[in-house]
């Protein structure tokens, strides 16, 4: 079984819409959203939520008000400067080490685990889909896009599924490594902009550093022909294979205010052409290497 | 005053916003570019940068002759940064929060402070622009510290603009928390409104005043307005879908250079928030 993560460095590059219409040509395979925390796959979907769990995440720090003696010693050790000076603790500042609570001289100090999101097993439009949505404000993306890549292997092992989809976050930071470690191959969604060409840039270093073998499909690429090229230049020096270009095209927001992937919505039939034809180099190329038996999680 | 920047989605256009304003003002003005995983501003400015500064965080340094092997030290560690082998301690600094338990409670000493990289920072200044600008580590998970190094170097009397990360999580709570307003950008289309409500959520939950600017305005549906009007937030700038904005933008230029009209529209906008400032202020 494979795992394909389509990244971007970038946000708003069109990973989602890529991925659900993906979703809508691959066969016998796995959808996982791991843009936990601004999650939109299930826009295009349209899963039937089967079972919904609960993410327990990190500890956070509360102090009895009763049992404090205003010592102080919490917050003089506290690195993150959760603690006010009448002792409440900041939810939002509290990094949930907990080291108030361990060496508090009166005990005074609970550290309940708290429930940080949701996660869901559900039946979409194309077959299983695992997503997940991360409470508002809350830490530990990384953590909640670990658990749920572990899931949806393990459902994909049972379903005996050939590959999963994973719609990645932007960025290049803690829930996008633990998005990628581990993967099969990764496929950067790139525009062709100044900043496009930068983050894209940055990606491939992350994808590099964690040895993970990459592909690049330009979205929006009769934007600016110049910076489509720079792309093109970039991805022949590392040796990243281009897999399609995809130029700039209305039918994508209009599938998405239908609520459909862009292949289904056939609004365009040149553009479903391309989409098929970009899948089975993407499919081809991830379906020839070996995945890698384990990953880690790095948080 | 501190006005940031932020969106839930990515790619909404809140680097377009924050340059075009700050290029677009003529007072002294800070820019923090704090999406430190993908900062972009600088390419839109046209600033010789600075010398880079490190920027490191704590991990703990063990001395493994002094250790005794008592686990006291990954006993407390919440995020099994720490393991112990015989009397040998393994440390795993990119799992690391830096609370320095370890060093608190061993008692042989053998703890000290070392350090781990994060990325770097670099200043650039032009006639009425500071421009700061965090940059993380290739490989390194934790954005957060290094954003909060970032938003350090302001001082309070300063009008400061902030380049936020996307999302809804900790890097952009990072970025937004205690300053005066956040202009979320979106765009109207299902994704934009979707991510649009969490990030409205977020600002709620911080209690900070916030308006919406639209971009790409007339290119998706009216869900974004009809939203805004229902929860009472306000439309503060609308910038419509124009081809030729889209290009000006893909070359790393500024509206408000290629089109001058656009420097009153980001003056006017800068003009609204510093008034809901005011206004909140007295309140």
């Amino acid at each position: 079984m494979k795992e394909l993560v389509i990244i971007s460095g970038k946000g708003g590059t069109g990973k989602t819409s890529i991925t659900a219409a993906f979703s809508a040509i691959a066969n016998n395979h796995l959808l996982c959203d791991t843009d936990v925390d601004a999650a939109d796959l299930h826009l295009l979907c349209a899963p039937k939520i089967k079972e919904t769990f609960d993410f327990m995440g990190g500890s956070l720090a509360q102090i009895r008000q009763d049992d404090c003696l205003d010592c102080g010693q919490c917050r003089l050790i506290c690195q993150f400067e959760a603690i006010s000076e009448d002792y409440v603790v900041d939810p939002i500042a509290c990094e949930g080490c907990g080291i108030c609570y361990n060496l508090c001289p009166t005990k005074a100090i609970d550290f309940p685990q708290q429930k940080c999101g949701e996660w869901f097993i559900s039946e979409a439009k194309s077959g299983p889909m695992i997503h997940a949505r991360l409470g508002i404000a809350e830490e530990n993306s990384g953590l909640l896009v670990h658990l749920i890549r572990q899931k949806s292997m393990e459902i994909a092992n049972k379903n005996k599924n050939d590959i999963i989809i994973i719609d990645g976050p932007p960025g290049i930071g803690c829930p996008v490594i633990a998005a990628v470690t581990g993967t099969t191959a990764a496929l950067l969604v790139v525009e062709p902009t100044v900043s496009g060409v930068h983050d894209m840039k940055r990606a491939m270093d992350l994808l590099k550093h964690f040895k993970l073998p990459a592909m690049v499909l330009i979205n929006k690429s009769d934007i600016n022909p110049q910076m489509c090229q720079n792309i093109i230049n970039e991805a022949e020096r590392q040796e990243i294979k281009l897999v399609g270009k995809i130029p700039f095209n209305k039918s994508f927001v209009q599938a998405m205010i239908e609520g459909e992937n862009v292949y289904d919505a056939d609004i365009d039939k040149e553009l479903s052409h391309n989409l098929n034809d970009i899948w089975q180099q993407v499919y081809s190329f991830t379906n020839n290497l070996e995945k890698k038996l384990s990953f880690i999680n790095p948080l | 005053m501190i006005i940031s920047i932020a969106s839930g989605k990515g790619g909404t256009g809140k680097t377009m916003i924050a340059t075009n304003l700050i290029a677009s003002l003529k007072q002294p003005v800070t820019l923090l570019d704090c999406d430190v995983e993908e900062p972009n501003a600088h390419l839109f400015l046209n600033l010789k940068m600075g010398d880079k500064e490190e920027v490191n965080i704590y991990v703990p340094k063990i001395d493994n002759d002094l250790c005794d092997g008592c686990k006291k030290c990954s006993d407390i560690c919440a995020f099994n940064a720490l393991a112990v082998i015989g009397s040998t301690v393994v440390c795993f600094p990119e799992l690391c929060h830096s609370c320095q338990g370890c060093e608190l409670v061993c008692p042989q000493g053998a703890i000290s402070p070392g350090k781990r990289n994060l990325g770097h920072m670099e200043k650039a200044k032009s006639e009425n622009i500071t421009f700061f600008k965090g940059t993380l580590r290739v490989g390194e998970a934790m954005a957060p510290p290094l954003i909060k190094a970032v938003r350090n170097k302001t001082k309070d009397d300063e009008t400061v603009i902030i380049d936020a990360p996307p999302g809804t999580s900790c890097p952009v709570i990072t970025a937004m928390k205690d300053t005066d307003f956040v202009l979320l950008v979106t765009e109207p289309t299902p994704f934009g409104l979707n991510d649009l409500k969490l990030a409205v959520g977020a600002v709620r939950e911080l209690n900070l005043p916030h308006a919406i600017a639209i971009n790409r305005a007339d290119l998706g549906d009216n869900k974004v307005h009809e939203y805004a009007k229902q929860e009472g937030i306000e439309i503060i700038i609308e910038i419509p879908f124009d081809r030729k904005i889209a290009q000006i933008y893909s070359n790393g230029e500024l509206l408000v250079n290629a089109q001058p009209e656009w420097q009153e529209k980001f003056q006017e906008l800068f003009g609204k928030i510093e008034n809901r400032i005011k206004a909140g202020a007295i309140k």
